[in-house]
């Protein structure tokens, strides 16, 4: 133990003298730990979130009963259930709005409830009697109370009109979500009798006699369900920031790798001189195990706080992002598992590990005398290039083979990351044969020597250059695509948004009102009316609307596809146009036809047109208003679009709202819905850019980190040129010239490579994610502004080390020729 | 050719002032070949690295060829130590990233006083004609020492300053080293100060100078 321990402080005495090493160690770990465990915690966070609102009365962890041609049935299955003696619970459930905004409201009947279903969600014996009792209560999250901007006790208003019962917050209750009492539920949706699902508890009686019960019926039995719709929906999205998060923890591994194996370089004569003072090989590697265990623990520990300052600080847009894009709601606050913690000190040690396995395997069979160098560095890396030259090929092959066979959105992910690591794996050979090429041109003294030592230095730079190139490329990939999706997202919002005024009535008695006074208005082009319904198609929700038969429609609506006379067949009212992702998940084409489950019965339409729909979760599919109102007469009319003149639009907007009392909600014009859009589109890909700027930070690191532990070593090779003419300017110029010259070049194989790693993201990661391509473009000025950042963050990496070498002073490089070094 | 007068140089920590260099007088004419040996720690690789123009000495002047070294700016100190210096270190201190051509190349083409002609012969005088495609790591000791000189010599220096060129060779290989310095000196007409502690290998040069006590005695 005792011999251990004195290894050990002679080991760690190589950290006193280079600190910057040791330093550069912990950022790698910290920063590879905080950027994976912060990513991670967001992810938790919205689990717990997906578990809270799947564990509640009738979320998708509890088989059920529902209809799956209409949102509601009859009350009476759930007596004859009963009756029968099944352990069955009603559930009605709609959207209702509250102060202009959307929130669930679920009428459940406490006493059948399955038990299961209370874990998150208790109602306790003492409560029952006030939940049922008049007034009744409206159970609600923190986070809903927060949002309606109400206390508890006071009443909400559905729509300004209908009171539900006084509100209570409920610990555990997902956001976004209201809980009344069936009966309550019953008479504020105006669905008396009706129930929207039966939840089935769990029990002794054998499932498959179900079946047998409800035949007859139109109900279909749902299984409980380990995933929910939300967590397949969201699948994507967690995935996209668990690769951000991998690829800034490998980042972050670089730079470990390369402080660990500098480390162990300048350790050897110790390590020798150890193992000929009787040190055995088992107990060094044992002792450095240790001594980077605990160094990992250390910054692991630090790393965790980081992660979760980053999660915290993210948490807000991620929020908005899964809203946005899912219309998943994510609580504000941020809650940590202990799994987690555990976790990111688990990745953290084995990072570190994984990042010294190549020196520990060198030191495993480090022999005791050192051994003559039998190969010139020249034939040295040329192995290294030829090997790393062949991974690379495998990894692309890997990549083509998951673009050819691969089908789902986890083989898009792995054409992307066999992708990024085969270019990083052959970023060396590349900047090699560059460089060689240089180095033929060559004539001068101080040009050879320029490449030459170029070409020597690669290997020690070679993983930061790998991360830049990872970095920028991963950059360029998501900015193409983020700024394809916001131009096409532009294009698109300008056809879908074709009323210069927006209105929702808060009654159907607002709406004819409405309707009324449109007409008497002179000021007003057109009138386009508009409806919503929600349907099911194969047992999954999609949205009904309605179109208006109008010019302005016609032109600008974005169709992608249209079967000739498209318009007209819609205004006959035999043909529907539907969304493409709808689309796609059907598999319905141009032509096929589409059966919408009527209250009077199915309706059958041709699918005459498919239109881009971006950034909607569900499908959709569209139809001539008067169509839709003639075969779903039950759909309330209180959407209304109207076409005004530029020039009396300030007076209409005046006169609606003078006249209506009409909230920011219910009334818009065209450029505040767009500002409001765009302002939501914004806020959903902050996240992305919150990360892409992160990655690029780390990979900045790597160079600067790589750098200053390189500097120290590239002294003796410096020195001799400086003793024989060179100025230090002139040296640290050339050292500035040569990190930019290979940090430029790596720049600019990002590019193409960010291209290719974009059209990956449209063309084969987002339409597995979302059901959806976007058209591919080239931004030439993004592409430049982001090489200049990355020339930027090479030059501050670059700037501290050269810095350092053009003020050293002439004593620190005389050290270099004096006996004593 | 060289004069070094009333040289000193004063180290100062926070603990202890040493006073290494207290007045040295010297002069090496061309041709000649100088050995300055003392104890370790006497003061004589601070004499050559202040000659060098690569440390700044307190008080006293340096000239080499009439120029005064001592006072010069960085930029002009680096061109005299390109074009008129040839410098020899113990550690050899070559390129490692350049062939050993190319190595013995460097400071001439450097100065742009490269001399085809001489730097074969050089090349030949050092036996080195068949290891020129070689790297520094390959050579031996010796050999790489051999390459230090040519590099050295390969700008036709006014002098040449060597800190313990044999100081990491054997005695057979320290021997053939100062005699080829010593006939390329002379055949190139520049002058030497070399540092040893060797009493057998200084008295093989023309004169001997002792450091002690920071005087030359």
């Amino acid at each position: 133990m005792r011999r251990a321990a004195w290894v050990l402080a002679v080991l760690l005495s190589h950290w006193r003298r280079h600190p910057m090493q040791l330093a550069t160690l912990t950022i790698g770990l910290i920063a590879a730990t905080a950027l994976w465990s912060g990513v991670q915690a967001l992810n938790q966070q919205a689990r717990i979130s997906y578990d809270r609102a799947a564990a509640m009365f009738g979320g998708a962890r509890t088989a059920m009963l529902i209809d799956p041609a209409h949102p509601t049935f009859s009350q009476a299955a759930f007596v004859d259930l009963r009756r029968a003696g099944w352990p069955v619970s009603p559930v009605l459930e709609d959207r209702v709005q509250i102060g202009g905004r959307s929130y669930r409201l679920l009428g459940i009947e406490p006493v059948s409830l399955p038990p299961e279903t209370a874990s998150a969600s208790a109602i306790s014996q003492r409560e029952l009697r006030a939940f049922i009792a008049l007034p009744g209560q409206t159970l609600v999250a923190a986070e809903t109370l927060a949002d309606l901007g109400l206390a508890p006790g006071t009443t909400p208003r559905l729509n300004e009109t209908v009171a539900l019962p006084p509100l209570r917050v409920q610990p555990q209750l997902a956001p976004g979500v209201l809980i009344v009492d069936i009966g309550v539920a019953q008479r504020v949706l105006e669905k008396p009798g009706q129930i929207s699902r039966l939840l089935v508890a769990q029990t002794t009686r054998d499932p498959g006699t179900l079946p047998a019960a409800i035949a007859g019926t139109s109900l279909q039995w749902i299984a409980a369900d380990r995933e929910t719709d939300l967590e397949r929906l969201t699948d994507s999205f967690h995935l996209n920031l668990t690769a951000f998060g991998l690829l800034s923890f490998l980042v972050g591994l670089f730079i470990v790798n390369s402080a660990i194996g500098l480390a162990f370089e300048q350790r050897l004569p110790t390590l020798r001189t150890l193992r000929a003072c009787g040190a055995s090989a088992r107990l060094l590697n044992g002792v450095v195990l240790i001594e980077l265990v605990s160094i990992a623990l250390i910054a692991g520990l630090v790393g965790l706080i980081g992660g979760y300052v980053i999660a915290a600080a993210l948490l807000p847009d991620v929020a908005a992002s899964l809203r946005g894009l899912y219309g998943a709601q994510l609580p504000g606050a941020l809650s940590l598992r202990p799994q987690w913690w555990l976790a990111g000190m688990a990745m953290s040690v084995l990072g570190a590990l994984a990042a010294a396995a190549a020196s520990f395997v060198r030191m495993a069979r480090l022999p005791v005398l050192a051994a003559a160098q039998p190969y010139v560095w020249q034939q040295t890396q040329r192995r290294w290039l030829l090997r790393q030259g062949a991974l690379a090929l495998a990894m692309l092959a890997v990549a083509m083979a998951f673009l050819a066979f691969g089908d789902s959105l986890l083989s898009g992910f792995a054409v992307l990351a066999a992708l990024l690591l085969s270019a990083a794996l052959a970023l060396p050979m590349l900047l090699d044969g560059i460089l060689r090429v240089g180095a033929h041109g060559a004539r001068k003294a101080l040009p050879i020597w320029f490449w030459a030592d170029s070409r020597q230095q690669l290997p020690g730079l070679s993983l930061a250059l790998m991360a830049l190139l990872l970095a920028l490329a991963v950059n360029v990939g998501v900015g193409t695509m983020v700024k394809s999706f916001s131009v096409t997202f532009e294009r698109w919002l300008d056809g879908r948004l074709a009323a210069d005024v927006y209105i929702t009535p808060a009654s159907e008695a607002q709406a004819d009102e409405l309707n009324h006074w449109l007409d008497r208005r002179s000021d007003i082009a057109a009138v386009l009316p508009g409806a919503r319904a929600e349907i099911r198609i194969a047992g999954a929700a999609v949205e009904l609307i309605g179109l208006p038969d109008h010019a302005t429609y016609r032109a600008r609506w974005p169709l992608l596809r249209i079967v000739p006379n498209g318009w007209t067949r819609l205004r006959d009212g035999d043909a529907a146009f539907i969304s493409e992702q709808l689309s796609r998940r059907l598999h319905l084409d141009l032509g096929d036809r589409l059966q919408l489950a009527a209250s009077g019965g199915d309706w059958s339409v041709e699918v005459a047109g498919i239109y881009a729909d971006y950034g909607n979760p569900k499908g959709q599919v569209a139809v001539n208003v008067d169509a839709m109102l003639r075969h779903f007469p039950d759909t309330a009319q209180r959407r209304f679009g109207l076409a005004v003149a530029p020039e009396h639009l300030a007076g209409v907007m005046a006169a609606l709202r003078d006249h209506f009392q009409f909230g920011p909600r219910q009334l818009a014009d065209q450029a505040t819905v767009k500002a409001e859009s765009k302002r939501i589109f914004s806020r959903t890909f902050a996240v992305t850019a919150a990360l892409n700027t992160f990655t690029l930070g780390v990979a900045g690191i790597a160079l600067l980190t790589s750098l200053l532990t390189l500097s120290a070593s590239r002294l003796p090779q410096l020195a001799p040129l400086w003793a024989i003419g060179l100025t230090r300017r002139s040296l640290a110029a050339i050292e500035l010239m040569k990190t930019m010259a290979v940090a430029f070049v790596t720049a600019l194989l990002a590019l193409p490579l960010g291209l290719l790693v974009a059209w990956c993201l449209i063309a084969v990661v987002n339409v597995k994610a979302f059901g959806w391509r976007l058209p591919f473009d080239i931004f030439p000025m993004q592409l430049l502004q982001l090489l200049g950042v990355a020339m930027v963050a090479a030059l501050a990496a670059t700037l501290m080390p050269v810095l350092k070498l053009a003020r050293m002073q002439p004593a620190t490089l005389i050290k270099i020729f004096a006996h004593e070094r | 050719m060289l004069d070094v007068i009333d040289l000193t140089k004063t180290y100062r920590s926070a603990a202890d002032t040493v006073s290494v260099l207290r007045g040295v007088t010297f002069h090496v004419a061309r041709g000649e070949s100088v050995a300055l040996t003392g104890e370790s720690g006497s003061g004589k690789s601070t004499l050559l690295h202040l000659i060098a123009g690569l440390d700044e000495a307190d008080g006293g002047e340096i000239r080499i060829e009439q120029t005064r070294v001592t006072g010069l700016p960085d930029a002009q100190r680096a061109a005299l130590r390109r074009t008129r210096l040839g410098l020899i270190f113990q550690q050899f201190n070559l390129v490692p990233s350049l062939s050993v051509a190319d190595n013995l190349a460097f400071q001439a083409r450097l100065a742009e006083k490269h001399d085809a002609a001489w730097l074969a012969e050089l090349t030949a005088r050092l036996g080195l004609a068949a290891m020129a495609k070689r790297y520094p790591e390959q050579l031996s000791g010796g050999q790489q020492q051999r390459v230090a000189i040519g590099r050295a010599l390969a700008v036709k220096p006014a002098l040449l300053l060597a800190d313990e060129p044999t100081g990491n060779l054997d005695e057979a290989t320290a021997d053939e080293v100062v005699h080829l310095l010593r006939d390329l000196v002379t055949r190139s007409g520049c002058g030497m100060l070399m540092v040893t502690h060797s009493a057998r290998l200084a008295a093989m040069l023309d004169r001997q100078l002792r450091l002690s006590g920071g005087y030359l005695t």
